[in-house]
């Protein structure tokens, strides 16, 4: 599938900021609905991105979320400057989470978050570093023209 | 099965009602948690909870959802009822618990949200 135009936008996520929640997750679907790609690679696109989204808002301060939609694929990027992640691999495993009794009053903290990352990505890399921050790329590759 | 059965069989009230109570509903899931919501896989899903601010709303919407079902009569507030009609998502309420109310969809040939779950004894 070839995209005519790529297509570039950040937008900035507050921390604990419940309110408005989900908001750049949502205006991200749009976006790739409005390009025409498969429902399904925007579910899995939308997945990703509301996980990566709820993240910042839950466990930093602030950050941004980045879409790009190039010919071949749909990367998402989640920046924050929040406490990073102290043992990644934990953090990747199934209901390990160190959200509050508060998060999960309100539905969040399964630790399901990244695993879900995990499974709708075709690529998913995390950098982080305690007290400076997490960076998630989200990569989702678009199916050929011949495909 | 319709909406409106899903209200019937309930003894559900409409907080937020659909352009067509007759949109078909095909499979439905019951989720406490976010996470358990967005792996919600099959088309036409309903979803049963307990859960009753704006964030479920929202990853309904995410997913796209057919409709919301509050059950043990919880009572959401109005901006989760505003957010749900802007996202033309109905949503009922029903005084049930949630084990009877999935009972009852269950027993009425509703099916699982996720695919392999009750594929050997699926009575559509
Ligand atoms: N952006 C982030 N900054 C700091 N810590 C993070 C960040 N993202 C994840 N974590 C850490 O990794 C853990 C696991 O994250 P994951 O998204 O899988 O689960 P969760 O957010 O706790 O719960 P859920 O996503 O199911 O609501 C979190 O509890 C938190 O400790
Ligand atoms: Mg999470």
């Amino acid at each position: 599938m070839i995209i005519a135009n790529s297509y570039d936008v950040t937008l900035s996520v507050a921390g604990h900021d419940f309110v408005t929640a989900g908001e750049a997750a949502s205006q991200i679907k749009r976006t790739l609905e409005t390009l025409n790609l498969p429902p399904k690679l925007v579910r899995r696109a939308s997945i990703c991105a509301y996980e990566a989204e709820m993240n910042i808002i839950i466990h930093a301060c602030r950050g941004q979320m980045g879409l790009r939609v190039t010919e071949d694929k749909v990367a998402i990027v989640a920046h924050d400057e929040g406490p990073g992640i102290a043992n990644l691999d934990r953090a990747m495993e199934e209901g390990y989470s160190t959200a509050s009794e508060e998060i999960r009053e309100m539905g969040f903290g399964a630790g399901m978050g990244l695993p879900n990352m995990k499974k709708c990505a075709d690529k998913l890399s995390i950098k982080t570093k305690v007290n400076e921050g997490t960076r998630v790329e989200i990569i989702i590759y678009l199916p050929t023209s011949e495909g | 099965m319709e909406l409106a059965d899903v209200v019937r069989l309930l003894e559900a009230e409409v907080l937020v009602s659909a352009t067509d109570m007759s949109v078909k509903i095909t499979a439905a899931g019951a989720a406490d948690l976010i996470s358990d919501v967005l792996a919600f896989v099959r088309e036409r899903t309903l979803l049963l909870t307990g859960l009753t601010n704006v964030q479920v709303v929202t990853a309904a919407d995410l997913v796209e959802l057919t409709g919301i079902v509050f059950v043990r009569g919880k009572k959401p507030g109005r901006d989760v009822l505003e957010m749900a009609k802007s996202r033309g998502l109905p949503v009922l309420r029903t005084h049930l618990h949630m084990y009877e109310a999935c009972g009852i969809l269950y027993q009425a040939g509703l099916r699982s949200s996720q695919v392999g779950q009750d594929d050997n004894n699926d009575h559509r």
